[in-house]
């Protein structure tokens, strides 16, 4: 018998493609969730198979405090090192968590920047408003949890800059991002205010490529490669932590380097 | 009568006190974290291509669970690293254990245990070849803090970073930091398992030794 729940019309593979991230999301929290389960049954046969409980809120614990150490040990005027152009890697080396081919290019025509939070000016800003801004140009090394590294030349509007003009309260804790590509990110405001921060939307002269963040991508010196978002969509200036892509799978928060 | 004790026996300390023997435990386990998470973290970049560790051996299931082990692990490593390092120079123990070593000694040593003359009958003394490798191995430990340092905050930290020639250059160095510990490691649990005297020395301190000759001139 056709069961009661099936759709007259069946599914459009579209669909599918539409909310690949979220799926993956989902499978991923599936995979924690059965991960949480496996370390709950070890608890009841009482070995010690996987991480248990203590364990985990040991680690978390430490991790925590390792985030509130490299705030302490973060100095806001100190400067990355910066190269000669001729260092340059072209094009960057892609990073995401999926692969290049997947990647869905947003028209910068219809783009806007849409601002949310503890900001006097919430209009939303488009790409030419940016374009008629001061740039700061910077050729800093990237450098991935994974461990592989290189040199780029990024430039844009400095992110201190921005959230001066549009009013933003620069005691507040956090500066998050909305992504295009379901990549949500979490700054701390010292960070946020680094003068190496940028707001990239050019790479090496040239403007960015769809692949590596067109319109706009977030490049700070002084974190992690994923910390840096691209396709960026909206910026929210917030006092309420929100773990970002990453963070929600285990890598420490403040990432700074 | 009541008359007076004999003067006390020379012999008062053990050959490792509760301190060493403390130290000692917490660097071991801290120890096979660092390694067995370093593992699970270089797997991700490797430096040697081809060479990936066996998830059997590594410390977390990926690389953010193993990264989350390696920055809970440095902590105990480097306090307790650091107060060893301390208690080592200021009672005197490194001078006493660990100098001088001769070169002829050091030789000899060699020739002996080639030829499967290995001398541990005494364990309050080491021969050059156990003073030069655990030199060596303290060093190590060290350096792996040092680059360690350079690869966890290059940018706060940037000055370590030309030490190596650079960001990858700090990762091979702590990458054949490991090699190094990680057989120092080998060659001690055995012969410490051939010589079971001495785990037990390392559990309930040992032969008493003389004191000190030099303790109360230590200068530091």
């Amino acid at each position: 018998m056709k069961s009661l729940f099936r759709p007259a019309q069946p599914t459009s593979p579209a669909v599918l493609d539409d909310h690949r991230p979220i799926i993956r999301s989902l499978q991923r929290r599936g995979l924690i969730r059965g991960g949480l389960s496996l370390g709950a049954l070890t608890m009841l046969t009482g070995c010690d198979v996987s991480r248990p409980a203590a364990v985990e809120a040991a680690l978390r614990g430490i991790s925590t405090f390792n985030d509130w150490f490299q705030q302490q040990l973060f100095n806001p005027n100190k400067l990355a090192p910066t190269y000669p152009a001729s260092m340059v890697l072209k094009p960057p080396r892609f990073n995401a968590y999926y692969d290049i081919m997947d990647v869905k290019p947003v028209d910068g025509d219809t783009w806007k920047l849409e601002l949310a939070g503890l900001i006097d000016d919430k209009t939303p800003w488009k790409l030419p408003q940016f374009a008629a801004l001061p740039q700061q140009d910077e050729v800093i090394r990237h450098i991935c949890i994974e461990g592989w590294d290189y040199i780029g030349q990024w430039s844009g509007v400095p992110l201190r800059d921005f959230l001066r003009r549009i009013g933003a309260d620069t005691r507040a804790k956090y500066v998050n991002f909305q992504s295009a590509d379901d990549y949500p990110s979490s700054l701390d405001m010292a960070t946020a205010l680094h003068p190496q921060t940028i707001l990239a939307t050019s790479y090496a002269g040239e403007p960015l490529a769809a692949p590596f963040g067109f319109p706009m991508r977030l490049r700070t010196s002084t974190k992690l490669g994923f910390k840096n978002p691209k396709w960026i969509t909206a910026i929210e200036v917030t006092n309420t932590y929100t773990p970002g892509y990453w963070e929600k799978a285990g890598f420490g928060w403040f990432s700074g380097i | 009568m009541a008359s007076t004790p004999p003067p006390k026996p020379a012999a008062t300390r053990k050959l490792h006190p509760v301190p060493i023997r403390v130290m000692h435990w917490i660097n071991a386990v801290a120890m096979l974290v660092m390694i067995t998470s370093g593992w699970g973290i270089y797997d991700d970049y490797v430096i040697i291509s081809g060479l990936h560790f066996s998830h059997t051996f590594r410390l977390g299931s990926w690389a953010a669970e193993s990264l989350m082990w390696h920055f809970a692990g440095m902590w105990f490593l480097v306090l307790n690293g650091l107060a060893y390092l301390i208690y080592g120079v200021f009672t005197g123990r490194f001078r006493e254990r660990l100098l001088p070593i001769r070169i002829g000694e050091l030789v000899q040593t060699v020739k002996d245990t080639l030829h499967f003359h290995i001398a541990h009958e005494d364990l309050t003394h080491y021969n050059a070849v156990q003073k030069l490798l655990y030199i060596v191995v303290i060093v190590a430990g060290i350096s792996q803090v040092v680059t360690g340092l350079a690869i966890w905050k290059p940018v706060q930290l940037s000055f370590l970073v030309p030490l190596f020639g650079g960001f990858q250059g700090a990762r091979i160095v702590h990458f054949w930091g490991m090699v190094v510990i990680v057989g120092f490691l080998v060659v001690h649990v055995a012969l410490a398992v051939l010589v079971p005297r001495t785990i037990w020395a390392m559990l309930a301190g040992g032969p008493r030794v003389g004191d000190r000759p030099r303790a109360n001139k230590v200068t530091p």
